[in-house]
């Protein structure tokens, strides 16, 4: 398989480092997401992979080829921006042409291959259309298409829905899927949208300020972050401090506090103090209120959120844990909630990690 | 009462332009078609009279071989040095502050400056003198200071037109131009020259009407008697040196049709560009 992309990428502007030592190395044909939040550094990765910036430090690898020398018009990379960059001054056929005409391919087969790759993004009968006068996920698809109809080597996509309603961003997001499986395309794909990421990706790598907080399959994210900011990022909305109290083997621990005892996987020694990360769907009503993965509470806040709810439970220690339910507790009424010790992470506290 | 109050928001620039420029304009043209002397009824005697008078006639070639060059000139240096600082360079602000001075300073004071600079005695002669360059050839008094002051005084206000123009344009344009396989000179040509058009013929058709009505740098650092006697220095002799007005009205009226042609021949330039599928949309959106 061809398409294996290799970087180490470091890049500052003036004092700031944006990118410190990003380094990945990609399986031709994987679909890679940087997932992170706005700023952290994931469109400037782009923009260096595609030569549109230079980076402070680093190398590019393109199989045997060495691409951080080249500039963006010989890396032979497809890219889809956010907000689509089609030439407006030129129709949707001539658009999807333009990788083409560049190349000074024929007249019959710019022809072929336009319509070819226009029916695969089912947009045929639009050529002779301006951008103007397309909708916004009309244009994503040509945008699409003119990056893909030189049969790039790498394909790059920068938040590429993010200006789509929610609607279509779930039907382009599967395109978008389709695309890439069918072709068998390398692609780097960029969003702060962690449902986008999970959906998508064969690997993610979560981004903050420029490093690398983990990297991993969609599964291993969403269900073994390795540090706070990860499970924050992937919808650990609950943090409770806890102790360590009992170590055995293989990092196994038992922690108590808040009034619950809670076992898991974690680096840390006896005494440590550990928190522990709970997804608001992970937690249910429960009428038996013994036993340790139980926490008593007054229901504070209830939010209907169609099908569920959101509800703020305040336990007696002052935590206060976010619960998605599917009945409707009344509010200031004392219930009593189980976690699923096997779905409860443990991590180590922000700043040891 | 909707629409009573949108009429009287407009009322006052309708009152303005009114009484600002269409009465002025059409008090010109009456007066041009009165001559002072003969009949009381309206004659084209002015007009007549200007077009079978060489000396008169002449100006408006000399006008137009000040204009013409000087347009092109001003707006391919503007457009060049615009594309190359559309990301910004180094000291942006300071050389942008520098380049609006002449604008700034007004006419007279660049004139000053240029007679100053280039004239006879001028730092420039001076200078080439002192390096035993010998004598440079003239550069004040005649076509060649007009240029420099039209440019001098032409060049910023065109320049900062297109830079702001050119830089409205979405970066990610150039961007994915140029991911796409396109060369530098391939993105100005096929996708930002395209989008630039636009502007550029409107800061032609401005920066050519400016230069056609040029009169105070034709004065000051040309030859008004000669080869720079364009077509405002033979209004303002007729209107101030002979006292006739009627005259004086009838030339600017003819200034005033050149310049609309101009203005015409850019317009149905862009109209060409634009049916052979080249700037038909403005810049792009952000
Ligand atoms: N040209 C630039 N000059 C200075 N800082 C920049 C420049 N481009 C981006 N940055 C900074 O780099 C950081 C990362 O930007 P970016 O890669 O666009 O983030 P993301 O795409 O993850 O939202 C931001 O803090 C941004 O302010
Ligand atoms: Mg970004």
């Amino acid at each position: 398989m061809i398409g294996r992309l290799r970087f180490r990428l470091s890049k500052h502007f003036g004092a700031k480092n944006v990118l410190d030592d990003f380094a990945l190395e990609v399986r031709g044909g994987e679909f890679v997401t940087f997932l992170g939040p706005s700023g952290c550094g994931k469109s400037t990765a782009l923009n260096l992979l595609a030569g549109l910036l230079a980076p402070s430090a680093g190398e590019i690898w393109l199989d045997d080829q060495r691409l951080d020398p080249l500039p963006p018009e010989r890396r032979g990379f497809g890219m889809v921006f956010q907000n689509y960059a089609l030439f407006p001054h030129l129709s949707v056929f001539d658009n999807v042409a333009f990788g083409l005409d560049v190349r000074r391919v024929s007249r019959a087969e710019v022809d072929e291959r336009v319509r070819r790759m226009l029916a695969l993004v089912k947009l045929e009968g639009f050529e002779a259309r301006y951008p103007a006068q397309l909708s916004g996920g009309q244009q994503q698809r040509v945008a699409i298409a003119r990056a893909l109809v030189i049969e790039p080597r790498v394909l790059l996509l920068d938040e590429p829905l993010s200006n789509l309603d929610a609607k279509l961003r779930l039907e382009m997001r599967a395109e978008i899927k389709r695309l890439h499986q069918g072709l068998g395309l390398t692609s780097i794909y960029v969003t702060h949208d962690q449902a986008e990421a999970l959906s998508l990706s064969d690997r993610i790598v979560v981004m903050r300020e420029g490093r690398v907080m983990q990297v991993g399959a969609p599964a291993d994210i969403h269900d073994r972050p390795r540090n706070l900011f990860v499970a924050d990022f992937v919808g650990y909305r609950n943090v409770i401090p806890l102790t360590v109290t009992a170590r055995g083997a293989d990092d196994r621990v038992t922690a108590e506090g808040a009034g619950l005892a809670l076992s898991g996987r974690c680096e840390a020694a006896a005494g440590a103090a550990v928190l522990a990360a709970v997804r608001p769907e992970d937690l249910r009503l429960t009428d038996d209120a013994r036993g340790p993965s139980v926490a008593r509470g007054t229901v504070r806040l209830v939010e209907y959120q169609g099908r569920e709810y959101d509800v703020e439970v305040a336990l007696e220690s002052g935590v206060v844990l976010k619960a998605r339910l599917p009945t409707a507790p009344k509010v200031g009424s004392v219930v009593a909630l189980a976690l699923d010790s096997a779905r409860v992470v443990l991590l180590p506290p922000e700043g040891a990690a | 009462m909707k629409r009573g109050g949108l009429l009287l928001l407009v009322l006052p620039s309708v009152v303005y332009l009114l009484v600002m420029f269409v009465y002025p304009f059409a008090y010109g043209v009456f007066l041009s078609l009165h001559p002072a002397k003969g009949a009381a009824g309206a004659s084209l005697a002015n007009y007549l009279a200007f077009f079978g008078d060489p000396w008169q006639l002449r100006t408006i070639a000399v006008t137009a071989s000040l204009a013409v060059p000087n347009t092109i000139v001003t707006v391919v240096l503007a457009l060049t040095v615009a594309y190359a600082m559309r990301r910004g360079i180094w000291a942006e602000r300071t050389i942008t502050a520098l380049l609006v001075l002449p604008i700034a300073l007004g006419t007279v004071l660049v004139a000053e400056g240029i007679n100053g600079f280039y004239g006879p005695k001028g730092w420039l002669n001076q200078g080439l003198q002192a390096a035993g360059l010998g004598d440079p050839p003239r550069l004040t008094h005649n076509y060649t200071g007009v240029m420099i002051a039209l440019f001098v005084q032409h060049f910023p206000f065109c320049f900062l037109m297109l830079l702001g123009y050119i830089s409205g344009i979405d970066p990610a344009l150039e961007a994915s131009a140029r991911v796409l396989g396109a060369r530098p000179w391939v993105v100005f040509r096929r996708v930002m020259w395209p989008l630039i058009a636009p502007g550029a013929a409107i800061a032609f058709a401005l920066v050519f009407v400016m230069n056609f009505g040029v009169f105070p740098s034709a004065v000051l650092v040309g030859q008004p008697a000669g080869a720079t006697r364009t077509i405002a220095i033979a209004a303002y002799q007729q209107a101030f040196e002979h006292c006739d007005m009627s005259m004086a009205s009838a030339i600017a009226v003819v200034m005033g049709l050149c310049q609309l042609l101009g203005l015409a021949i850019v317009v149905g330039l862009r109209g060409r560009l634009a049916a052979t599928g080249v700037a038909t949309v403005g810049a792009g959106k952000r």
